[in-house]
């Protein structure tokens, strides 16, 4: 009589431990799937070099809100911009462009941002009092190599600087002394970050065999002053000091006050 | 002839309908058509209206992106349609892997591998697991995680805009479903697939069984890519209800005794049959 229902216990016990392992290996398995996934996505979502399309928000936001379907690509009238393929080792299926190949050439009329279905193309970004305006994007910046920039040499070559679409404001000559010969001028290109868009022209025009002057994402090509130094004499920078926030290090020495960790003469202070 | 149209039609009309799709969206890329532009992630139907992936929004929402309004009124659009018309038809009538995935299975049939292994070692529900688990690294990457691993983008980009690597992607699928797991990638696996599952359980469009005319030869079950939504064949004449029935309308084609055919589901449960 009393083998029946330990007989069903048994099986109770069985049934349930059988779900609990169920539970439990399809939990490793998500785990593990879940682990080898987020590596791969952390690692093609690391690249930074990276030339957005014209009006691309913060390639954070970029890699979240752009659905990759390719309007901007087909918009293009230059074939500039590519979908990232697998291989090329850049986020899958995003858009961005090699300005050495094919350059943005600038359309006034910006095809590529007003198709943009998601906003990772934000149209407001290439807008100056309502009209669309390419000159305000910022692809990127063009940097100048100019250990390799044969103008740097003393070798007259404006190529950069005739390619720009903003002439002179992009790109601008400077004239110098060549002391080496002591009777030549130096014609040196100089890029303003303010003007420059990252087009590329310059990048595709110049005439070393690997570029001199090369488009870089601005987040890569530039630096960042912090809240420490502000231009006082510059109405525009000082509105910085509003969003400024206080930065506290706090180190062996910072526990006395200045004077009396300098006076102390006990310890070491490097 | 005529049974060869028979046994073919919807199979036809399927690939017919794949095909046109890709040639819509590569036309758009290469010679500049304006009918359908962009690709299965989102697009643009006669330059006016939005078409987007409601699977690829919601991980843009787990991500914490902001749902731009052609975003939301495209995905509304094709949720809409698949809930209500369409069931699970995205899988079958224009997903580019379909194309890969049937490859594998007939060939599976012919090698008679099928035979070999009978057992699928593998559940069903794994779809909704990976579709959870895209949702959980959205969230926690800021990405859209799928979409960066999504063979089916990478399958359909790859065609309209230059495939890379992408034809490794399918050759793994390829092989896979012809050796390690029988439809094992859009039966398995794929999470558009399983969110489609769940956002076709309602639709109208369905396959109906008549017991009466089913003779049992189990041809409709050997050639279903989801042979567990056919689980009422010659026990009841009811509508395949279950939302991974991709209305692929293989059972119909090979069915010789007129035992299946699409229907509209019966809104109202007929009272007298007891139906």
């Amino acid at each position: 009589m009393q083998a029946t229902p330990n007989k069903m216990e048994n099986r109770a016990v069985s049934d349930r431990r059988k779900f609990i392992l169920k539970m439990a290996r399809s939990a490793g398995i998500a785990a593990l799937g879940g682990f080898v996934w987020s590596a791969y996505v952390d690692e093609v979502t690391a690249s930074q070099l990276l030339l957005r399309p014209p009006g691309a928000i913060k390639e954070e936001d970029f890699l979240k809100t752009c659905i990759k379907c390719g309007l901007c690509v087909e918009a293009c009238p230059y074939n500039t911009l590519l979908l990232a393929k697998p291989g090329d080792n850049k986020p899958m299926g995003t858009p961005y462009f090699i300005p050495r190949d094919i350059p943005c050439y600038m359309c006034p009329d910006i095809p590529c941002v007003p198709i943009c279905p998601s906003g990772a193309l934000d149209e407001a970004s290439v807008t100056t009092n309502g009209v669309l305006d390419i000159k305000v994007a910022e692809m990127g910046l063009a940097v100048i190599d100019d250990e390799n920039c044969i103008a740097f040499w003393g070798i007259q070559c404006d190529a950069c600087y005739r390619a720009c679409p903003i002439l002179g404001e992009a790109i601008s000559v400077e004239y110098k002394k060549n002391e080496r010969t002591g009777k030549h001028a130096f014609l040196t290109p100089v890029v303003h970050a303010n003007a420059c868009t990252g087009c590329g022209l310059c990048e595709k025009a110049c005439v070393t065999e690997k570029a001199a002057i090369f488009v870089l994402p601005r987040e890569v090509a530039m630096g960042r002053v912090g809240d420490h130094y502000i231009k006082g004499w510059d109405k525009k920078d000082e509105k910085r000091l509003e969003k400024a926030s206080e930065i506290k290090s706090t180190t062996e020495i910072s526990k006395d006050s200045a004077v009396d960790s300098l006076n102390s003469g006990s310890g070491d202070l490097y | 002839m005529r049974t060869l149209w028979n046994k073919y039609r919807y199979l036809i009309f399927r690939r017919a309908t794949q095909l046109s799709l890709l040639l819509l969206y590569f036309g758009a890329n290469a010679w500049g058509w304006t009918i359908l532009m962009g690709n299965l992630s989102s697009s643009l139907f006669l330059e006016t209206i939005p078409l987007s992936d409601p699977y690829a929004a919601l991980q843009m929402v787990a991500a914490g992106a902001v749902l731009a309004t052609d975003i939301m009124v495209g995905a509304l659009i094709i949720t809409m349609f698949y809930l209500l018309i369409g069931g699970r038809a995205f899988c079958s009538w224009a997903c580019p892997v379909n194309l890969v995935t049937d490859a594998a299975a007939i060939l599976r049939r012919k090698l008679g591998i099928d035979g070999i292994s009978k057992r699928q070692p593998a559940s069903r529900n794994t779809r909704y697991w990976v579709l959870v688990l895209s949702l959980i690294i959205s969230l926690m990457m800021g990405v859209t995680a799928f979409e960066f691993i999504s063979p089916i983008s990478m399958l359909h980009r790859g065609i309209v805009f230059g495939l890379g690597f992408g034809w490794a992607a399918m050759l793994i699928i390829f092989l896979f479903d012809l050796f390690v797991l029988k439809n094992g990638w859009c039966g398995y696996v794929c999470p558009l697939g399983g969110f489609y599952s769940l956002v076709g359980k309602v639709s109208l469009i369905r396959v109906h069984h008549t017991m009466e005319n089913c003779t049992s030869c189990m041809k409709c079950k050997t050639v279903c890519p989801e042979q567990q939504v056919l689980h009422m064949i010659a026990k009841e004449s009811i509508d395949v209800l279950s939302g991974e029935c991709t209305n692929c309308a293989r059972c119909i084609e090979v069915c010789d005794d007129d035992a299946l055919s699409f229907s509209i589901r019966k809104l109202v449960k007929n009272k007298k049959s007891g139906e």
